[in-house]
């Protein structure tokens, strides 16, 4: 038997809260991430407008020594180490004492590319014939599993520490990697999430791509419209979500607070055939991915409550909802609500599937389900497969048992993760 | 700038890089920076370039490799600063 896995906690560092806390009121009242950044309009990007956490100073002293803070020029680090640590001691978990390991204890965190704006200023000093000024932290801070290495030296784990990246199903892929470590009784927990570096380095190539939107730099809340029939590209975002994994065993010894338990979950590729290209989605490996997750979960199509979908306002939103409605086999008032977080963050790339799960957990530990932004105007076209009353305008209170997470990622990638109310 | 202000001046760059149970009055000339000062071997690369900044001198490879105490730094600026 696999050991059952629970959720005992939760950290985020997100465009719109900086804890889980206000996270849950923010995604409750709609409260928008979404802001106009003037270095945008300088360089020229026809999308000035992204989803950023805001860090201060003294936010940032709580979480790095003096030390760590020198040359320390890597915005997912900060994301992630934030995160990371919020959920650690979410969970009542404290770093270990300097001479112990805790080898019962893993890490795997990702991210798409880490610490951008480090690596521009060592690409700068290199070019310059200056190596030597690069100093101690280029490296750390700008390989991928600098944000592990991070976070398993600040808690002090022992097992497993890695960083995934899968575009963005990175984070979503990241839970399902601790469920399946722990399941199998590898490890006794796992911080697992995923982060994302803010700035026009990251964001500059969605830009390019023409796949921002262009029209809504004077109004920012508005612009990230998923599932809306005025949707006009996804808004780029940046933050870090967490949680910490454990054995079922662990979390009832230790009397920690159980959030919510992962039943299991999927992920797959579409291999870029069949209409799955490098950037869309194979519509069949979608709808695998669904049923596979729930036949790992061992939970039935009927029971879903609630979806939290990728969604990230393009024109795929209406494709997504139609692979939902096939693989469950529900459609119209039968469908499950659905909603997405990108309204409110825009789309946090390889840190979107880990905030997504944060909330996604949220709903289930607060007993609500939230409301979506930006989409009165719900595109005909997904009116045509689900009821309008799937897709809530506003928060509605009513405690979801089982609900499904999703993330779909460049490269034809897909994860697909089944989260239910713990019972024991 | 005297001897003495220029030791000062190297107690303060060498400070931030101390671990927590070093205390900056544990420095004596006679310190080596890993083996009595506990300093992340990593971080040497960057108290030269601290050094460097502070009292404007670039430091040659040779340099680095011979600057093992506290006293080899003052030594190495002492050369440099003429």
């Amino acid at each position: 038997m696999p050991n059952r896995v629970v959720i005992t906690g939760l950290g985020v560092c997100a465009p719109n809260a900086l804890n889980s806390i206000s996270f849950s009121n923010a995604l409750d009242k709609k409260v928008s991430g979404i802001q106009f950044h003037a270095q945008l309009k300088e360089l020229n990007f026809g999308c000035q407008i992204a989803g950023k956490p805001l860090i201060t100073q003294d936010h940032l002293n709580k979480y790095f020594t003096p030390l760590q803070q020198r040359g320390l020029n890597a915005s997912g680090l900060v994301y992630g180490v934030i995160a990371g640590v919020d959920a650690w001691n979410d969970a009542g978990l404290l770093p270990t004492d300097k001479e112990k390991t805790d080898w019962d204890s893993g890490v795997i965190f990702g991210t798409g590319i880490l610490g951008i704006d480090k690596l521009r200023e060592a690409i700068y000093l290199i070019d310059e014939g200056k190596t030597k000024r690069l100093g101690s932290t280029s490296v750390l801070q700008t390989m991928a599993s600098g944000i592990s290495a991070y976070l398993g030296g600040i808690l002090g784990c022992g097992n497993q520490v890695t960083t995934n990246s899968s575009a963005c199903t990175t984070g979503t892929e990241g839970v399902l990697m601790a469920y399946d470590r722990i399941a199998a009784g590898k490890a006794v927990r796992i911080i697992t999430g995923s982060c994302s570096d803010s700035g026009p380095y990251v964001w500059g190539g969605f830009d390019a791509m023409r796949i921002l939107p262009r029209n809504y730099n004077d109004s920012p809340t508005m612009a990230s419209r998923p599932m809306s029939a005025t949707a006009a590209g996804f808004v780029p975002g940046s933050g870090a979500g967490a949680m910490v994994l454990e054995s079922l065993e662990s979390a009832l010894a230790r009397k920690a607070p159980i959030y919510a338990e992962v039943m299991g979950g999927s992920v797959n590729s579409g291999g870029q055939r069949s209409g799955g290209t490098m950037t869309a989605p194979n519509s069949e490996a979608v709808q695998r991915c669904i049923q596979e997750a729930l036949k790992q979960s061992k939970v039935s199509s009927e029971e879903i409550d609630a979806i939290n979908g990728h969604l990230t306002a393009t024109s795929k939103d209406m494709v997504e909802i139609e692979n939902w409605s096939r693989a469950l086999g529900r459609d119209g008032k039968d469908f499950p609500y659905i909603n997405s977080f990108k309204g409110l963050l825009g789309h946090c790339l390889a840190a979107a599937g880990s905030i997504e799960c944060v909330g996604t957990v949220l709903q289930i530990s607060n007993g609500q389900i939230y409301g979506n932004a930006n989409c009165e105007d719900l595109h005909p076209e997904i009116s045509r497969i689900i009821d309008p009353s799937r897709v809530l305008q506003q928060t509605l209170t009513r405690a979801p048992d089982v609900v499904a997470k999703a993330s779909f990622g460049f490269g034809d990638v897909n994860a697909c993760v089944i989260f239910k109310k713990f019972y024991n | 700038m005297t001897k003495e202000e220029r030791y000062t001046q190297l107690k303060a760059i060498i400070s931030p890089y101390l671990p927590e149970d070093v205390t900056v009055d544990t420095i004596t000339p006679e310190s080596n920076f890993i083996k009595d000062l506990n300093i992340n071997s990593a971080n040497l690369v960057d108290i030269v370039l601290d050094v460097e900044d502070a009292f404007d001198i670039t430091l040659e490879n040779e340099d680095m490799d011979s600057m093992q105490t506290v006293q080899d730094a003052l030594r190495i600026i002492e050369s440099k600063v003429a």
